[in-house]
């Protein structure tokens, strides 16, 4: 049996598949680790379309848009890293919805 | 050309300085405050010299100041005959009265103070002289007020002081509402015919006659224009029925009622007048109005000084209705015999003031029937104010007798009942003058300090003799003839007449003989004549009831008026608009604010709910 090629198609359905898991996490999960996890989850698929569309196009442009997100990133899970670990080390806490502060 | 501006502002120099450097120093604000005007008088003297060679033109100076389309504001200077002579009034007069005030003020705390304001009003009266425009003019006009009022106000501790500097102050501001009126006016007149509109003095001299004559400008539309600009007049010259402040402003210090209220700021409605002369000549009813006003001032106000026994206040009221006098004359187109008696008003005023200064300094009191005798005791006040007194009957040859005398011949041409009652005025002078004379200095000492008063030092006698040989030659240096050839083409010139001249110096005689009757020789008339004077006295010390009535219209018109407004202010300004908007903002604020609970989780979602409705409506409606 002969397997059917892989598509762009396919590559961007899973690209949306792994968008909307990210996205659920991020609104449903409470610890703030899962969320920054589930954050990066959102990045990767972004960068799968942008690599999809790349290839299918037969252009750069795309992946060197990647190259750009992978760094921005990297710097984004830096300072939310260090963000969260000050939280946790400051009250204890480690839920999301137990930090109330952020208003006005 | 810079002597009019150095001129102008060498006093407010002089006044900044006193407040940067000379607050603490009585030497150093003086010296700034004699420097100034010192500095401003010299330059006024250029200008006369430079004014006499035949071919000399009017001194005419603008720096635009605000520039808009169809609006261009200038401030200018215009440095006429009149004006000059006007500049040298104000800056000699002034002068002599600042170094009396010298000696005068020597014991007094606020002494920096008293010169600052002294400079500061010099400065604003100097700007209503050389003002080219009305918005110059006005300007000044009102800082003239402003510093009328705290001059008046000086002694500001005496409720009376702060009192009367007030009311000074709000009797300008009804005046000056109807001179702002009549400024605009003029000003929206003078684009009659298709020109751009102007507020310059020049220009509106040529245009105004021009618009008349050509028919496209009514003089009756003219005459309430005038109407409305006399108003300013009635107010800073004090005359008819706006008279109220000028009696009370004697709360003021005496050097201050010398210059303010006496010589120079009240006649700054005379000198408006005769500024915008063209205005008036051009309008025959206007002219009726002021020469109306002019003549009830001069008899009112003189029958008014019969029986006051404060010697400011009788000066006062003699300053009225001598100002009534030369607006009476302004009215019937006599723009030379107002403009002379001004001049040497100025002297013999500013002179009878300073002498009274010396008199209240030495008995302490303003009240003439504890003075006496003064004229062994103070020689040179007591001769001195004699001269003033007979310079402002109009005693023949003193400086009052041209001036009066031209004003009385110019209404006897123009108009018999103001001629008349002029003539009856100048009776009155001299006996009020006379009374004040014969009680205060002449006869025998009334109180103890009167028996102990001493002749005041140099610094204050020298301003007055200065003075007084300038109320003595007042006529015959020419003063006609300088202003006449400046301003030939307006008004009239009076021809000297002989039968007029003596009918006045018998009328002046009369009224000083029978004072002299009266109160030196102790002359009393008869029973009869007596009780029916009693009434009449009683009408005259209450003044014709003129504050009483205008006490009512207060309490009961305008009061009530006033609460009102103040209702409308309070609940709808306030509390419908200012406070309403506030309170809208305030409820909005906290319904919206609801949003906020603080939970990141809960912001991302509405982040997401919120990109995907952007996106569904960008997909409806822009595909």
């Amino acid at each position: 049996m002969t397997l059917a090629p892989i598509t762009l198609n396919h590559v961007l359905l899973l690209s949306g598949i792994l968008f909307t898991i990210g996205l659920i996490g991020v609104m449903t999960r409470r610890n703030l680790l899962l969320i920054l996890l589930s954050l990066e989850l959102l990045l990767s698929a972004a960068n799968l379309a942008f690599v999809a569309f790349s290839r299918a196009l037969g252009n750069l442009d795309g992946q060197i848009m990647v190259f750009f997100v992978m760094i921005v990133a990297a710097a984004e899970v830096t300072v939310g890293l260090a963000i969260a670990l000050l939280l946790v080390r400051h009250s204890g806490k480690i839920n999301a919805d137990e930090f109330r502060e952020m208003k006005w | 050309m810079v002597g009019g501006w150095i001129a102008w502002f060498a006093p407010i120099v002089a006044c900044a300085g006193i407040v940067l450097f000379g607050r603490r120093s009585k030497a150093i604000s003086a010296a700034l405050a004699l420097g100034g005007m010192a500095v401003a008088f010299f330059c006024s003297c250029q200008a006369l010299l430079q004014s006499l060679s035949p071919h000399a033109q009017a001194i005419h100076s603008t720096v635009s100041w605000v520039q808009l389309p169809g609006l261009l504001l200038e401030l200018g200077l215009y440095w006429d005959r009149p004006a000059i002579l006007m500049s040298l009034v104000v800056t000699g007069v002034g002068l002599m009265i600042f170094i009396y005030s010298v000696g005068y003020m020597a014991q007094e705390r606020g002494f920096p103070r008293y010169f600052a304001f002294l400079s500061l009003f010099a400065f604003s009266m100097m700007g209503i002289v050389l003002a080219d425009n009305f918005v110059t003019l006005f300007m000044f006009w009102e800082l003239v007020g402003a510093s009328s009022y705290l001059l008046i106000g000086y002694w500001y501790e005496r409720p009376a002081a702060a009192e009367a500097g007030k009311k000074a102050f709000l009797v300008n501001r009804i005046a000056d509402f109807g001179f702002l009126a009549g400024i605009l006016m003029v000003w929206n007149l003078s684009g009659l015919g298709g020109m751009e509109k102007t507020l310059s003095f020049p220009a509106l001299a040529e245009r105004i006659p021009l618009l008349i004559h050509s028919g496209v400008l009514d003089p009756q539309t003219l005459a309430i224009a005038v109407a409305l600009i006399f108003c300013g007049v009635l107010g800073k010259s004090a005359q008819f029925p706006l008279h109220v402040w000028l009696p009370d402003a004697m709360e003021g210090p005496t050097p201050v009622s010398a210059m303010l209220h006496a010589a120079t700021m009240v006649a700054a409605g005379v000198y408006l007048i005769g500024r915008t002369f063209f205005l008036f000549w051009e309008s025959p009813a206007a002219l009726q109005l002021v020469a109306g006003i002019g003549g009830i001032t001069a008899l009112f106000a003189a029958s008014l000084a019969l029986v006051e026994n404060d010697i400011k206040r009788v000066l006062a009221f003699s300053t009225l209705s001598q100002l009534g006098y030369m607006v009476m004359a302004l009215g019937l187109g006599g723009y030379l015999p107002g403009a002379y008696h001004l001049t040497t008003h100025a002297f013999f005023k500013a002179l009878l003031f300073l002498g009274a200064g010396c008199a209240i300094h030495a008995v302490h009191t303003n009240d003439i029937w504890h003075m006496g005798g003064l004229l062994k005791k103070m020689p040179v006040t007591g001769w001195t104010f004699i001269v003033g007194s007979l310079a402002l009957c109009g005693i023949f040859p003193l400086s009052g007798f041209w001036s009066k005398d031209e004003i009385l011949a110019l209404a006897f041409e123009r108009n018999l009942l103001l001629a008349w009652t002029a003539t009856l005025t100048a009776g009155m002078t001299a006996f009020y003058m006379g009374r004040v004379v014969s009680v205060a200095f002449l006869g025998k000492p009334r109180s103890s300090h009167a028996e102990h008063a001493h002749e005041m030092p140099l610094i204050m006698t020298g301003p007055m003799l200065v003075l007084a040989v300038f109320s003595v030659i007042g006529g015959f240096i020419g003063i006609p003839a300088y202003l006449s050839a400046g301003h030939a083409h307006l008004g009239i010139h009076p021809e000297f007449n002989m039968k007029v001249a003596l009918l006045s110096s018998a009328v002046a005689l009369f009224g000083l003989g029978l004072a002299f009757a009266v109160y030196v020789r102790g002359a009393r008339p008869l029973q009869g004549v007596q009780n029916s004077l009693a009434g009449v006295r009683h009408l005259l010390v209450s003044k014709f009831y003129f504050d009483e009535i205008y006490g009512w219209i207060n309490r009961n018109i305008q009061q009530r008026f006033a609460i009102l407004t103040d209702l409308f202010e309070r609940y709808i300004i306030i509390g419908l608009f200012v406070n309403g908007t506030a309170k809208i903002t305030g409820w909005t604020g906290s319904l919206v604010r609801l949003l906020q609970t603080g939970r990141v989780q809960g912001y991302a979602l509405l982040i997401v709910l919120g990109f995907n409705l952007l996106f569904y409506w960008v997909k409806q409606w822009a595909p």
